[in-house]
């Protein structure tokens, strides 16, 4: 642990040395880092994930334009550098109200809203080459797990198969981790917690002998490190269970190729086996679900389109004719809508039946 | 029943109502109508009052080209009660005059010329002398001298309003300091009040439009004020024109047949409207069916009526309008910035145009910023043959053109049809031979299409200058913030700094802070467009100039 920490606080020490020594000769502060904005996205062909490109990005403190975010990344650093000075860690949240303040005699916020905080921190890591975690930053959302798993995290022993209803609680940092058995052949990871809870009821990893994970919404970093980890030399297929609407597909793509956002980290959270399991424009046919169906509102097709056109899935035809296919119904689906047929229809038919038929997309 | 009554009465009622029917006088009829006059409350007389002699002596200065110098003087003599004294340097008024001018309704020079003049029909100071009689039983008192070779005569004048003519109360030759100049003393029954309608903005307003005159200004509280000249330049003497065909009705028509001296048509044509020549004349009788050699008395209504037809068909020129007497840009913003405590002026001068056959040109100014309310009405200064228009603003053509303009570009706030909201003094100015007032106090211009076009083509001009400087204001108060904003963000950096690198704070501080004044960092702090080194460059020229107006 010792050892992780020096890493970080050097890396800061230097950035703030550079930036110094450029005061110091009378040079425009700058920092200079990989540009992290979609023309600067490379889709790898070969290792299939998204990537930075060798666009380099400077962000100059005497700049009408840049001066704000200049501030903002310094604020985060030295918010940073005090975490690690006492060894303790902070939520994004924590750091965007540690950052939240009035510069004196002003009425100028140093950072306004979350999303100013947590880009300044994602800008940190490309600076430092440290990743959030390194950085003592840790995510606010948190996700659940159940399956036969039995892991060691802060000298606890811990077996996910014997959590009760709640299972076991992800935490945002899982780099400490220890696996110590997996006897799961398979994960499923599912947007909706709802879905979780009705799985996690049914014993369905039980049934199945497999891993059920979930996060609110978006996966967290946490989350995607865990998967990796636990899927280390693809050993565990991963199936996604998602809403059939664009930002369903777009967590799946997430997963499996990386984000815009991370794409600096990319390596550390693909899972290029992962494979999307539902729900699919096949299953409103087959199930008859057209009747829960929502109507598309122009975001949703805008959305739509710009996933279609995204470079990892404009050659896929499987994908495309999904695209296609949703875009003609001009309507979305929840996966809830599946217990129409049922409340453990999901379980006991749906999941089971696709899987044994392995129809999924990848 | 009513019929019947009128057959069996024996003599019919017609003879009775007969007896009750006779001849009103015209000062008759002002004494019940003084409202038409704009006599209509305490508060208003003692405008009109100032107001009819100030005209009547800027007047006389101008024709007789000399720079006027004007003193004003109100004392209270009881409650409600005032003395006037006005005083010029003009040219006089020859003695035989005197009681016809000051004393006669209806006497004047002025009603019988199309000349761009302050007064117009010749009753302006006669009423105030009857309003001043009807309100107090003095006499006005008139003091006047034509040159240093003649003495000065001394007249008390009452209107006999019977006949609407002069009685003489005294008359005596005095001994006067002035060479040449007329002084009238009234006493009125009035109010003084300060305010947006007083004697005192007419005053200002005068000295904004006739940056060439001297007002020396005594209120009733004997504050005195002094309204010094601008420029030494008299407006351009304005010409007498005869009138366009185009704007004549058929009544002054016939009138003018009647009692022409010319002896056919074509000649009655030509001598008696301007731009008609012989030719015109012939083509003008042609679209009428009239013979060029009929004798203008034996011109029948309905020949008179095929007349007016006949010039509406002819194709005639515009009328000349070098009659006119514009003030001009430069002395209409020389005028605002004399008066008005602003940050920009600007003025524009409209090429003439006509209405109606008469021509006239339309000027607009507008003052910005410094000590003008921010968020009140657009304050809206209207002149009329450079006579300030107090009252009925609403009811103005050149209220409608400016609330009809469009100011948000320009950078003031507006709502609808409405007048403008920000620090901004707006002035319009028509000049012409007859100004069309939609009443004989002449307090609101009437809304002839091509009056209001113009005047809004006016403003334009003046709010395009407007809107560059409030936004080029904009820009630099925005570039003051940035410089701001990075002074505030320095300590911030130097703290962030410091608690890196374990670096001095206030040594990272001062490296900053020496970076701050290069001027390399100035450019990226302080984003110049070429639209503000266009700016600067107007602004410089403006300034240099200024400097050598000064210099000279």
């Amino acid at each position: 642990m010792k050892k992780q920490e020096k890493k970080p606080v050097k890396e800061l020490e230097d950035f703030g040395k550079s930036l110094v020594d450029d005061i110091e000769k009378g040079r425009n502060p700058t920092i200079e880092f990989n540009l992290r904005s979609l023309s600067n996205i490379i889709f790898d062909e070969k290792t299939r994930t998204l990537g930075l490109g060798s666009k380099q990005q400077q962000r100059t403190f005497f700049n009408v334009g840049h001066a704000k975010k200049f501030l903002q990344t310094l604020e985060v650093a030295k918010i940073s550098k005090s975490l690690l000075d006492v060894q303790k860690h902070a939520s994004l949240r924590d750091v965007f109200y540690m950052a939240k303040r009035t510069i004196p005699s002003s009425s100028i916020n140093i950072v306004d809203e979350q999303a100013e905080s947590d880009n300044a921190i994602e800008d940190l890591e490309l600076i430092t080459g440290c990743s959030r975690e390194q950085l003592n930053v840790n995510a606010n959302k948190m996700g659940s797990v159940a399956g036969n798993v039995v892991v060691e995290d802060s000298g606890d022993t811990i077996n996910w198969a014997k959590l009760g209803s709640g299972g076991w609680s992800i935490p945002s940092n899982v780099e400490d981790i220890d696996f110590k058995s997996i006897k799961a052949k398979y994960i499923i990871y599912m947007e909706k917690q709802a879905v979780w809870e009705r799985l996690h009821e049914d014993k369905f990893w039980e049934k199945q002998n497999c891993i059920i994970v979930t996060s609110q919404g978006q996966t967290t970093r946490g989350i995607r490190r865990l998967l990796q980890r636990l899927n280390e030399g693809d050993k565990l297929p991963i199936y996604v269970l998602a809403d059939f609407d664009p930002w369903g597909f777009y967590i799946y793509s997430v997963l499996k190729f990386g984000s815009i956002n991370l794409a600096h980290m990319s390596g550390a959270m693909t899972l290029q086996n992962a494979k999307f399991l539902g729900v699919t424009a096949d299953d409103v046919a087959n199930y008859d679900l057209k009747k829960h169906f929502i109507r598309f509102k122009d975001v949703d097709f805008a959305r739509l389109k710009q996933i279609a056109d995204y470079d990892w899935f404009k050659k896929n035809k499987a994908w495309q004719r999904q695209f296609k296919m949703m875009k003609e119904f001009g309507a979305k689906l929840e996966i809830q809508a599946l217990s129409s047929k049922g409340i453990t229809f999901i379980s006991e038919k749906y999941l089971p039946d696709k899987i044994k038929r392995q129809e999924f997309l990848d | 029943m009513a019929k019947q009554e009128l057959e069996t009465k024996e003599t019919p009622i017609a003879y009775e109502l007969a007896k009750r029917q006779k001849e009103i006088s015209v000062a008759e009829f002002f004494t019940k109508n003084r409202h038409l006059l704009g006599f209509d409350n305490k508060r208003k007389a003692l405008l009109m009052a100032v107001k009819e002699a100030v005209d009547n002596s800027l007047d006389a200065c101008e024709e007789a080209r000399v720079l006027p110098e004007i003193s004003i003087e109100i004392i209270e003599m009881s409650e409600f009660k005032y003395k006037i004294i006005i005083e010029d340097n003009g040219p006089g008024i020859v003695k035989k005059q005197i009681p016809n001018i000051f004393a006669k309704l209806l006497y004047g020079s002025k009603f019988h010329t199309l000349k761009q003049a302050r007064g117009q029909q010749g009753i302006g100071i006669s009423a105030a002398v009857l309003y001043s009689q009807l309100t107090t039983g003095k006499p006005a008192k008139i003091t006047s001298r034509v040159s240093k070779k003649e003495p000065a005569f001394y007249y008390e004048l009452n209107i006999d309003t019977q006949s609407n003519k002069p009685v003489i109360a005294k008359e005596e030759t005095v001994e006067w300091a002035k060479e040449h100049g007329t002084k009238v003393e009234l006493d009125l029954e009035a109010e003084y009040l300060k305010g947006s309608q007083s004697v005192d903005e007419y005053l200002k307003q005068t000295a904004v439009i006739n940056p060439h005159v001297t007002i020396v200004y005594t209120n009733p509280k004997s504050e005195q004020v002094i309204y010094a000249r601008a420029t030494d330049k008299l407006p351009y003497e304005s010409k007498e024109i005869k009138p366009h065909p185009y704007g004549i009705e058929l009544g002054m028509l016939m009138d003018k047949l009647r009692w022409t001296e010319s002896r056919t048509l074509q000649s009655f044509l030509t001598s008696e409207f301007s731009r008609v020549g012989p030719g015109t004349a012939k083509e003008i009788c042609e679209h009428a069916a009239l013979l060029p050699s009929t004798k203008p008395s034996q011109v029948s209504r309905d020949a008179a009526e095929k007349l007016l037809q006949g010039i509406q068909k002819t194709k005639i020129i515009a009328p000349p309008t070098d009659c006119l007497s514009p003030i001009g840009e430069e002395l209409l913003e020389k005028g605002l910035r004399k008066e008005i405590k602003a940050e920009f002026y600007c003025a524009t001068s409209r090429p003439p145009s006509v209405y109606r056959g008469n021509p006239f040109i339309i000027e607009a100014g507008i003052a910005y910023g410094g000590d003008i309310p921010k968020e009140e009405k657009a304050n809206i200064l209207r002149f009329a043959n450079r006579v300030p228009l107090l009252y009925q603003e609403g009811a103005c053509a050149m209220t409608r053109g400016i609330i009809e303009t469009n100011w948000k570009p320009y950078g003031l706030q507006q709502s609808g049809d409405s007048t403008p909201i920000g620090p901004v003094v707006i002035v319009v100015h028509m000049a012409s031979v007859w100004v069309p007032f939609t009443s004989e106090s002449k307090e609101a211009i009437a809304h002839y299409a091509e009056i209001i076009k113009d005047i809004k083509l006016a403003l334009q001009e003046c709010g395009r200058l407007l809107g560059t400087y409030v936004r080029k204001k904009g820009r630099i108060s925005q570039q003051i913030e940035r410089a701001n904003m990075f002074e505030k963000y320095l300590p911030e950096v130097a703290d962030s700094l410091s608690a890196l690198t374990k670096e001095k704070k206030e040594k990272i501080l001062q490296g900053l802070q020496k970076m701050l004044v290069k001027p390399e960092i100035k450019k990226e702090i302080i984003e110049e467009d070429a639209d503000d080194r266009l700016y600067k460059m107007e602004f410089k020229k403006k300034e240099n100039e200024e400097a050598r107006e000064e210099a000279g």
